[in-house]
């Protein structure tokens, strides 16, 4: 049987991309990372992959806002080749940087405001800083995402390392919309989660750690193909890499059923 | 027509808008509630205003928390401050709005950015002066304005191709001082008549660039003169006899006992970029550490950041991948925030927090993690700051290769070069005072991580496709030291006119010898050159053909047709007179001073949350720790992932089929080194040992780097305790048997005339065997046995106690004389799963040791640690002795434990469920018993101690 190929972007600034290589290795898939110059020349065609990730890092540098120039190389570049991807169902996956960009890039589908205008974003953390720690994850028990259904309700234990993770939202019933349209796909548990709690986080650090509205850690678009996420689930793919406490609640379930998905 | 637009975008919730305000309110500046804080473009070009609104919508703006004012300024009744950087200091974020236009397929523009902050409050004039200069600007790098700030875009220089001679021939000896003075060179009267002298050969004057060249190559900074001088050394010890030795050159002394050392391990030492060992049967380790501390005294956001990105250029300059960093940091305290301080010199908080952030900036955007390092908090660093940054890399062994040759390209990659960085490593050279702000504007830059992140993936592929014969950094002196330092045997021919400049009308001698950051040189055989611009291209890496290496021994540098450097490189390398130098020491007379009578309860929490011991999370959660995946040893452990680690475990990508990792610790002690530097060294290794062994590290495995920090070597003192420093890292080496593999000096360390604690940094690289077999220094489970290995010392000089209380101790603890045995000892049983917990005893000592295991675990624990001399409680819980270790075991290996440790180790106390600290102090023979006095300290407290410190300041 030939491994699902995963195509992992890499542009100027990506770091994340050897990590996430490996947890797709590990999961079953045939990682290829492939840089944006290739993908925007045609040297490499997105059609080739049964799947994307979109790693973390700062492409660009993040110097107008994370993932916002990133954002607009895939509008610009790669806008058919990712509108073909997501029709045919084919997973899409992006983490922290790549999170940033498929939400700012209009990929992850928001619930279309006024003037078809964002009611999403990622900005700045709630404190103001760059935060690194560990924290729990739950994929919600009830998503839109065909290919996280094998994972609803499951913890993932990883570490978020970010400046501008905190999920904000134009107004009020923005959370309730997404909520009903089940696009919530992870959330941020309360700090007894990884030892058998089940709460939510309630907005408080540091097992929210950047203030993010309702808990929200990831979404997912209305096709459910595409999924995006702050936390680094490919930090913790085998149990030698989690700080102490009990072992499970690894990121490699998530990978496995993003490869699944792939083929 | 090309019109200036300008764009203002607010965030709705910013919260730099609160820092601000809290930041403010320590500064003791009353009257601001409030802050709004704004990102300003301007933009310059031919745009419609519907280009301009769909640029601004596609890039600038969040349709979901920003609001944005394109043209006019909105009338505010509040003052409003607006900072901008100066023309020629990196701008990323205009350049990638620069960028991001032509993505869009807009024409072409310029941008400049600027931060506008509309200061919400009852301010007068004083007070929104005083808030621009402490807090919003730093005119170094950044001009700022009341209102809106002028556009500054970054323009043609005024200078043309123009190489002027200078007139050294006939000049009296104090003309040729004034001319390094007034030029910046730092050279002294005997180097500025040996290029006198050389040029009188040659039958001419110098030009510009040629002086230039000489200056930097010849600067402390890159030739490390006072390393390589014969030093006079008069030691008077405390009986008032005096010792006189010489010294034949310090780095030489420091190389002899590497070579006697020898370890089949030890891959390169001393020679290149950075030393390197063996991990595996197939990768090689490589590790820096470097200072930046000028740079950072000045800019502190800045500073710091160039200095993680020079070093891991250095890490790149050995053919290595980066994969982590380390940082040790010593600022003056941060208390009071509205101290008065000499004119020219930053609060010690606003350096803290530049630094720190300068620092997460680089590391966190090259993805690298920073897993180690310790902040100093002195005194004696308010003026000048200290600013060590360090860097590991991997890469297969064998395969640097280090052999230019005739007839290969010069190539440069990376970085465009501008006027900034000019004169850093002559600027590094000297003191600094009042006007050096002034003076070195040019020497201090911000750096441009993304940029040095393509480099990093085109090194590492060139390197494996064998495209290269030999590749450098280039750092201080830019590509006069790089290309000057490669072609050293062979010679080379530079054309400068090819530099990618970022401006035009640079001089030729600025192009020369401009330190510009994120720029790599490589030695490329002609055929290779293609493949090379391809991967270049791929990377989105400019790369530039300089020219090539000769074989005739000159170096040559024109600029198209105009000559503008041609000097011997025998001359260069090998002219500068070697210096003699004298150093004194006089051993303080041994006081023991006077210990208080005061509760040891209240001591021992003060000195958990006195800076230098309590939590560094505000610091260091700013820092990705866990970018690559293979971090095992973190910053902070414990159940809550908030106790002390000791040392960085790191599993490299790459190396997963095996169970070896490598760990990284420090060790530092300023506060020893005043009373007696030999010792400091000798403890600071020490230190970074215990450290290494306390995650699982083998003795027998460590490589060790050092870095010198200290004043004015020309004044006998300073040099006096730098030269009993080294020749303590002499002693050391063969004591614990660990090689010296690389070291870095930076002198000079002064402000008007004031020096720095003498300053060692000891950096310790140690690999431990099997990455399942790592322990931590939080406690693990109620009913374990706390041992102790190591005996107390009741000399309290040089303690954290000692400076808290002003006991006045003036003897430091002995050093040891045989290490390895115990260390082996832990080592073997950490290694065999027997101890569950590892914790150093340093700063603060055993009781602070000990509630730091209690905080990681939330556990409490009663203890019973030996009485020392007759000096009571105070001194047995808080003494510094070196070679200390804590160790958590099961009861059940108690018998097994005790046999193993013999004489090295006793148990004293067990660790409990309860939420209590205590330690008893007894003199008798019994391991166990409390007798006399004893600290009882609530858990809770003890957390909020060594928690809440840090989470305030």
């Amino acid at each position: 049987m030939t491994l699902p190929p995963i195509l992992i972007l890499h542009a100027p600034g990506t770091n994340r991309d050897a990590e996430a290589a490996v947890a797709v290795e590990l999961a079953g898939g045939d990682p290829r990372i492939v840089s944006m110059t290739d993908l925007r020349t045609g040297v490499v065609s997105m059609s080739e992959f049964g799947g994307l990730l979109l790693p973390g890092g700062f492409s660009y540098g993040d110097a107008l806002g994370a993932g916002a120039r990133l954002a607009l190389e895939l509008r610009t570049w790669l806008s058919d080749e990712l509108a073909d991807a997501v029709r045919s169902g084919r997973p899409l996956l992006g983490i922290c940087n790549g999170f940033q960009a498929l939400l700012k890039s209009g990929l992850l589908g928001e619930p279309s405001g006024p003037e078809g205008r964002r009611r999403v974003t990622l900005t700045d953390n709630a404190n103001g800083r760059f935060e690194c720690r560990w924290v729990t994850l739950r994929v919600e028990p009830v998503v839109r995402s065909g290919w996280l259904g094998s994972m609803a309700g499951m913890k993932i234990r990883c570490p978020v390392a970010h400046g501008e993770g905190r999920v904000a939202v134009s107004d009020s019933e923005v959370i309730g919309t997404l909520e009903s349209e089940r696009r919530i796909a992870f959330r941020y548990l309360s700090e007894d989660g990884h030892e058998g709690g089940d709460r939510l986080a309630g907005g408080l650090y540091p097992a929210n750690p950047n203030g993010s509205a309702g808990d929200i850690a990831g979404l997912c678009d209305a096709t459910g193909a595409v999924v995006g996420l702050m936390p680094h689930p490919e930090d913790h793919v085998v149990d030698w890499q989690r700080p102490g406490g009990p072992p499970g609640a690894r990121g490699l379930p998530l990978f496995k059923a993003f490869v699944d998905a792939a083929r | 027509m090309c019109v200036t637009t300008r764009i203002e975008v607010t965030a709705a919730d910013d919260p730099r808008a609160g820092q601000i305000v809290h930041l403010v309110r320590l500064l003791g500046v009353p009257g601001l509630v409030g802050c709004r804080v704004s990102r300003v473009y301007h933009l310059q070009g031919d745009l419609s205003t519907e280009e301009i609104d769909r640029l601004s919508r596609e890039v600038l703006v969040d349709p979901v928390v920003d609001e944005v004012i394109v043209g006019s300024l909105l009338p505010t009744s509040y003052p409003v401050v607006e900072v901008a950087p100066r023309p020629g200091v990196t701008d990323v974020e205009a350049r990638e709005l620069e960028r991001a236009a032509a993505a869009l397929g807009l024409p072409p523009v310029r941008a400049s950015t600027a931060r506008r902050y509309e200061l919400i409050g009852d301010l007068d004039e004083a007070a929104v002066s005083a808030i621009s200069r402490q807090l919003l600007a730093n005119e170094i790098i950044e001009v700022h304005s009341l209102g809106s700030v002028r556009p500054c875009f970054d323009s043609p220089a005024k200078g043309e191709v123009q190489v002027n001679t200078v007139k050294l021939a006939g000049l009296a000896d104090a003309d040729l001082v004034r001319l390094s003075r007034e030029g910046l060179l730092s050279l002294d009267l005997g180097e500025m008549r040996a290029i006198q002298d050389h040029f009188a050969r040659e039958g001419r004057d110098p030009t510009d660039a040629e002086l230039e060249t000489l200056a930097q190559t010849w600067s402390e900074h890159c030739m490390h003169k006072t390393f390589r001088a014969h030093i006079r050394l008069e030691h008077t010890k405390s009986d008032g006899s005096v010792a006189v030795s010489s010294h034949e050159g310090l780095l030489a002394a420091l190389r002899r006992v590497t070579e006697e050392l020898a370890p089949p391990w030890l891959r390169s030492a001393f020679d290149d970029n950075a030393g390197i060992v063996a991990f595996d049967n197939d990768f090689d380790l490589a590790f820096k550490v470097e200072t930046h501390n000028h740079p950072s005294a000045l800019e502190p956001f800045g500073g710091a950041n160039t200095g993680i990105g020079g070093v891991v250029r250095d890490v790149m300059g050995v053919s290595a991948r980066p994969i982590a960093c380390t940082n040790v940091l010593c600022f003056g305290p941060p208390d009071p925030a509205d101290r008065d301080l000499p004119p020219g010199v930053l609060h010690p908080r606003r350096v803290r927090d530049g630094v720190v952030a300068g620092i997460g900036d680089y590391g966190n955007k090259l993805g690298l993690p920073t897993v180690n390092g310790a902040v100093v908090y002195d005194e004696g660093y308010v003026a000048n700051p200290l600013v060590y940054c360090g860097a590991l890399g991997l890469l297969p062994s064998g395969s640097h290769p280090t052999e230019p040759r005739a007839g290969d390209r010069i190539i440069a990659i990376g970085g465009r070069t501008g006027r900034d960085g000019i004169h850093g490593a002559t600027f590094s050279s000297a003191g600094m005072d009042e006007a050096t702000a002034g003076q070195a504007g040019t020497a201090v830059q911000i750096g441009d991580p993304i940029t040095q992140k393509g480099c990093i993936e085109v090194v590492e592929q060139a390197r494996d496709l064998r495209l290269y014969h030999a590749i450098t950094d280039c750092g201080a002196g830019g590509f006069s030291s790089a290309v000057g330092e490669m072609g050293e045997r062979l010679g080379a021919e530079v054309d400068l006119a090819g530099a990618p400049l970022k401006y035009a009308g640079l001089e030729p001698w600025e192009i020369w010898l401009s330190e510009a950051q994120e720029r790599m040189v490589l030695a490329v055989p002609g055929s290779r050159v293609g493949a090379l611009r391809e991967l270049c291209e791929h990377h989105e890496v400019e790369m530039t053909d300089l020219g090539r290496f000769t074989g005739t021994g000159r170096l040559v540098v024109r600029h198209g047709d105009t000559p503008v450097v041609d000097l011997s490189m025998e001359f260069l390398h090998h002219g500068v007179p070697r210096k003699e130098m004298v150093g004194r020491w006089a051993d303080p007379v041994p006081e023991s001073g006077e210990v208080p009578e005061v509760d040891p309860t209240r001591v021992v929490l003060e000195l958990l949350s006195h800076p230098t011991v309590a939590s560094k999370e505000s610091i260091v959660r700013t820092y990705d720790h866990e970018v690559r995946g293979g971090t095992i040893g973190r910053p902070f452990v414990g159940v809550r992932a908030d106790g002390p680690g000791d040392a960085a475990v790191l599993k490299p990508l790459g190396t997963w089929h095996h169970d070896a990792a490598v760990a990284l610790s420090v060790g530092i002690n300023p506060r020893v080194g005043r009373l007696d530097p030999w010792s400091m060294a000798l403890h600071a290794i020490d230190e970074a040992v215990r450290n290494l062994v306390a995650v699982g590290a083998d003795p027998a495995r460590v490589a060790l780097l050092d870095n010198f920090c200290w004043g004015d070597p020309t004044k006998p003192d300073r040099l006096g305790s730098l030269v009993r420093a080294l020749e303590g890292c002499l002693e050391g080496a063969r004591r614990y048997r660990m090689p010296f593999i690389s070291g870095k000096d930076s002198l000079f360390n002064e402000f008007a005339g004031e020096a720095i604690p003498g300053t060692l940094l000891i950096s310790a690289l140690g690999l431990v065997p099997d990455l399942h077999r790592t322990v931590s220094s939080a406690f693990t489970r109620a009913g374990c046995d706390l041992w102790l290995v190591g005996d107390p010392s009741d000399r309290l000089g040089g303690s954290l106690v000692d400076d808290l209380l002003g006991i006045g101790d003036r003897r430091v603890p002995p050093t040891l004389d045989t290490p390895l045995e115990r260390y082996m000892a832990v080592h073997r049983l950490i290694a065999d799963g027997i101890v569950t917990a590892a914790h150093d005893v340093s700063d603060g000592g055993i009781a602070v040791a000990i509630a730091e295991m209690a905080i990681g675990g939330r556990l409490g624990v009663e203890a019973t640690v030996p009485m020392v001399g007759s000096r009571g409680i105070l001194t047995a819980l808080t003494n510094e002795a070196a070679g200390r270790l804590l160790l958590e075991s099961a009861p059940a290996r108690r018998d097994h434990l005790a046999a193993r440790l013999g004489p090295l180790g006793r148990r004293i106390g067990v660790v409990t469920e309860g939420s209590s600290i205590k330690i008893a102090v007894a003199g008798g023979a019994e391991p166990i018993g409390v007798n006399g006095d004893s600290v009882s300290i609530d858990l809770d407290a003890a957390v909020r101690a060594f928690t809440v410190q840090g989470a305030e300041s």
